[in-house]
């Protein structure tokens, strides 16, 4: 529901909200992408964080491609639902019941995240001023709420941290928008460490 | 760009990062820095975007009631709140101080 309310309230329309829900399918791009867009950030810089977002869906279908040898159609199904949820499930499910687990996670999320979008949606477009109602702080929120389960370890503070420094000192010099690309730019000694 | 535009990219893009995840070999997971960067960068866009929605207006940063919003949102994730409540109570907070 958060999302549908979010993306309206940054000047989607409630179909547009329901399309990128349908179609992205993967939160933390969805909500990164209307952020920038109703911040007044450049829409390219929108999509570039959300698809700098959706990266790890990549890595999560490589553990899925092994782990559930799907074939024909059902890859492709399965391609979209491939999200963090979906992955946590059929990693921890037990021998043999990993595609039940996989496609039963992400069936069900995918329905609920859908009907939520539009509830959301609908009741921001008629609720009228989204600061007044504090939907503007919600944003931020929501953008820690996903973050704090991927704090797992130092290395991960710490680049949160950096993150979060070079995106307060970028707010002033660059576009909105380009702040949270730099932020991005804190894996690199991490990534270049050997 | 169009919103609509923009919507419809990132859907092909997102789209094609899953994708291009079923087609690789399951050896790439065995390159360290590839598992590296793909865990931490949501961290750092994450966290960037945490400070950028809730102290910044356009090119000027500001601070108002978004960022006690996020005070009880932290508070609230450390408290092993669930998503739906952090984001509710970090709008409420917003709102009622604007009340007043």
């Amino acid at each position: 529901m958060s999302f549908g309310a979010i993306a309206v309230s940054s000047g989607l329309s409630v179909l547009q909200a329901c399309a990128t829900s349908l179609l992205v399918f993967t939160g933390a791009s969805q909500f990164a992408l209307v952020a920038v867009l109703g911040a007044g950030g450049a829409a390219v810089s929108g999509v570039v964080s959300a698809l700098l977002l959706g990266t790890r869906n990549s890595l999560y279908a490589v553990r899925m491609a092994d782990l559930l040898r799907l074939r024909g159609p059902r890859r492709v199904a399965a391609a979209q639902l491939t999200i963090d949820e979906s992955t946590a499930m059929a990693i921890s499910a037990p021998a043999g019941l990993e595609r039940t687990a996989f496609f039963a996670t992400g069936v069900g999320i995918y329905l609920l995240w859908n009907l939520g979008t539009l509830l959301g949606a609908l009741g921001a477009a008629h609720l009228g001023d989204p600061a007044r109602l504090g939907l503007d702080a919600a944003v931020p929120a929501a953008f820690v709420a996903l973050l704090a389960p991927r704090l797992r370890d130092r290395d991960a503070a710490a680049v949160a941290l950096a993150g979060a420094a070079l995106a307060l000192i970028a707010i002033p010099l660059v576009r909105p928008g380009v702040p949270v690309l730099l932020a991005g730019l804190a894996v690199v000694p991490m990534v270049l460490r050997r | 760009m169009s919103t609509w535009t923009a919507v419809l990219l990132t859907a092909i893009g997102c789209f094609a990062l899953k994708a291009l995840g079923w087609a690789l070999p399951g050896r790439v997971l065995e390159n360290d820095r590839v598992r590296r960067a793909a865990v931490l960068l949501p961290v750092a866009l994450l966290a960037g975007l945490v400070v950028v929605q809730a102290f910044s207006s356009g090119r000027s940063l500001q601070l108002d009631a978004r960022a006690v919003g996020l005070g009880v949102a932290v508070l609230a994730v450390v408290l092993r709140a669930p998503f739906l409540v952090v984001v509710v109570l970090a709008a409420t907070t917003a709102a009622l101080l604007r009340l007043g």
